[in-house]
């Protein structure tokens, strides 16, 4: 398939948040003039079974409603998954594994053995200073924006702190977005 | 002049957004599963007061079509939405709803029916209702989905048709996915749609009227055959409001929507969200010199036979696919509409069919490459089967 399409895999589970990365970021892309898609994989939905989201970012107009199968992106929201889940599958080598782990990049690449780019963010780490909760999905979006810069970096700021400030209010938005913030900042690209 | 506004909606928020511009009189729902982020959406609208709806919660499908029918009756712009199971709970009203000519306009989310259970993607439910008397129109994506339900609106009212009007949309594959979708400002729609002069309503105290009475073998047949002549009605009426909406939107629409068919030698026929899927695969085979085309239907009550055979006058080999399946017939309903089309014909396609995707099986850009494929045997007057199944495990 050809690469007009951006494609990015999140694999995480019930309750993490992929859907709403994978969302927040097609809806930033969106603003920026972009066609999107954005949509989860369901199963039976329950807190901690894994799950997968996807988010599709194109200069065209998208018509295809099969699901991603090559992704240029692969995130993993929970590291539990690696071992339980062919996290890389469809994923070439010159695509990108965004992992949240505290493991280091060889160590990650030893268990999934794939040859392409890696790059590790402890988000959980990050989420408990900042958000005082375990959920990663947006300081993972702040490693995607690092490495990837796919979207407009203040947009996906903005976009972020619009979500969750309407939904949860101005305290749980700015926390989140200190997560998005300091992943951007902290993540190695 | 319209304004169009581009936004990241999923299908089901797109139905809700044209039932808010709509500001339907009533709308009577089932409020929980298998209801759909439809009325999720809907109702969210009815609390913050952006809309003058009478939401009726109901504790079934069966009693929300009844309230429609009764709204409706009264002289109310009605609608609802469902999906699977609770379009199937209706079955009794929808016929109810049809046959005393109601106007409304009802958003289903096409999904499988139980059982064994599943929730996903299929379109048993809608094609169950085939022969209910109900005008049907499928959307490949959400926003086919809005324009379709405000397009619907005025079909349904139309003096020549009043008949309710189903807008079809694939559950989760649409329903649930985020996409970039245009919509058109309110005031534009609002006088699109213009005012709601009900006929013969119930609550017209000076004209009174009787809906559902008895109707034995003295009358019941006249009854009916009025509603025969009046879905054969909506034809002219569907095509002046698709003309009419589309001066606003800036696109076309008909019954069925070719895409590359000028000089295709074979042929997918489908609707919904794998008409997308089909339509990159016709790019990509294109791209090397194939003579492969698309045509999706946009309309399937009532069925405009005669544009299905023009359409396709040039293919040699036709693939209908079918999401849904007829046991026991000689294949899915889409392909029986389309097959029967050319009895009268001098020329006719090869034409084939798939069932696929039952349940929300995944239809991927291979499968439709294989269908592609294999017509190429078809067209090579190898038929093989009639009715083939894709993406299954055998």
């Amino acid at each position: 398939m050809s690469k007009d399409i951006f494609e990015i895999r999140f694999h995480g589970r019930g309750g993490q948040g992929a859907k709403t990365a994978a969302a927040l970021l097609a809806e930033a892309a969106m603003e920026q003039g972009k066609y999107v898609q954005s949509f989860p994989e369901y199963g039976a939905e329950r807190q901690g079974a894994p799950v997968k989201a996807f988010t599709r970012i194109s200069d065209k107009k998208i018509y295809s409603h099969a699901g991603v199968t090559n992704p240029n992106v692969v995130v993993v929201v929970d590291q539990t998954l690696i071992k339980s889940i062919p996290v890389t599958e469809g994923l070439d080598d010159d695509g990108l594994l965004i992992v949240n782990t505290t493991q280091s990049v060889d160590e990650i690449r030893k268990i999934i053995g794939f040859n392409g780019k890696i790059v590790v963010i402890d988000a959980i780490k990050i989420a408990l200073e900042e958000l005082g909760k375990a959920v990663t999905n947006t300081t993972m979006l702040g490693t995607i924006e690092k490495v990837t810069n796919i979207v407009n970096y203040d947009k996906l700021k903005e976009n972020l702190f619009n979500h969750f400030v309407h939904e949860l209010g101005q305290d749980i938005a700015t926390k989140n977005v200190n997560c998005f913030v300091r992943a951007y900042n902290e993540t190695k690209a | 002049m319209a304004q169009k506004t581009k936004r990241a909606m999923t299908g089901a928020e797109c139905s809700a957004e044209a039932m808010r511009q709509v500001n339907p009189d009533v709308v009577a729902a089932y409020p929980i599963t298998p209801q759909t982020d439809i009325m999720h959406a809907f109702a969210q609208f009815v609390a913050d007061g952006t809309v003058d709806t009478d939401l009726i919660t109901v504790e079934s499908e069966h009693s929300a079509m009844s309230a429609c029918v009764g709204a409706g009756a009264a002289g109310a712009r009605t609608m609802t939405a469902t999906s699977a199971n609770g379009l199937a709970l209706m079955w009794e009203i929808i016929y109810v709803a049809s046959g005393l000519r109601i106007p409304m306009v009802m958003n289903v989310v096409n999904r499988a029916l139980s059982g064994p259970i599943n929730i996903h993607c299929d379109h048993s439910d809608s094609m169950g209702c085939r022969d209910s008397g109900w005008i049907q129109l499928y959307s490949e994506n959400g926003e086919e989905a809005y324009e379709n339900t405000l397009m619907a609106v005025k079909i349904s009212e139309h003096p020549d048709v009043l008949l309710p009007v189903m807008v079809c949309q694939d559950g989760f594959i649409t329903s649930h996915c985020v996409e970039t979708a245009e919509t058109i400002d309110d005031e534009t729609i609002k006088n699109f749609i213009g005012t709601y002069n009900p006929h013969y309503p119930l609550l017209d105290v000076d004209k009174p009227v009787t809906y559902g009475a008895l109707d034995l073998f003295d009358y019941y047949f006249e009854h009916k055959r009025q509603q025969l002549l009046a879905i054969e009605n909506s034809k002219p009426v569907i095509k002046k409001v698709f003309e009419e909406f589309g001066k606003i939107s800036g696109k076309n629409y008909d019954f069925f929507e070719s895409y590359m068919l000028e000089d295709a030698e074979r042929v997918i026929f489908c609707s919904n969200s794998s008409a997308g899927s089909a339509r990159v695969v016709v790019d990509e085979l294109r791209a090397k010199g194939e003579k492969v085309g698309l045509l999706k239907m946009r309309v399937f009550r009532p069925w405009l036979n005669e544009m299905v055979v023009e359409k396709l006058k040039n293919a040699k080999a036709v693939a209908v696919l079918d999401r849904s399946a007829s046991f026991g017939a000689i294949g899915g309903p889409l392909f029986m509409e389309v097959r029967s089309s050319f009895h009268e014909s001098a020329h006719k396609p090869s034409i084939i069919n798939y069932i696929y995707g039952l349940g929300g099986r995944e239809l991927d850009l291979d499968q439709i490459r294989k269908v592609f494929s294999e017509l190429e045997d078809v067209k090579n007057g190898n038929t093989g089967e009639l009715l083939k199944y894709l993406g299954v495990r055998e």
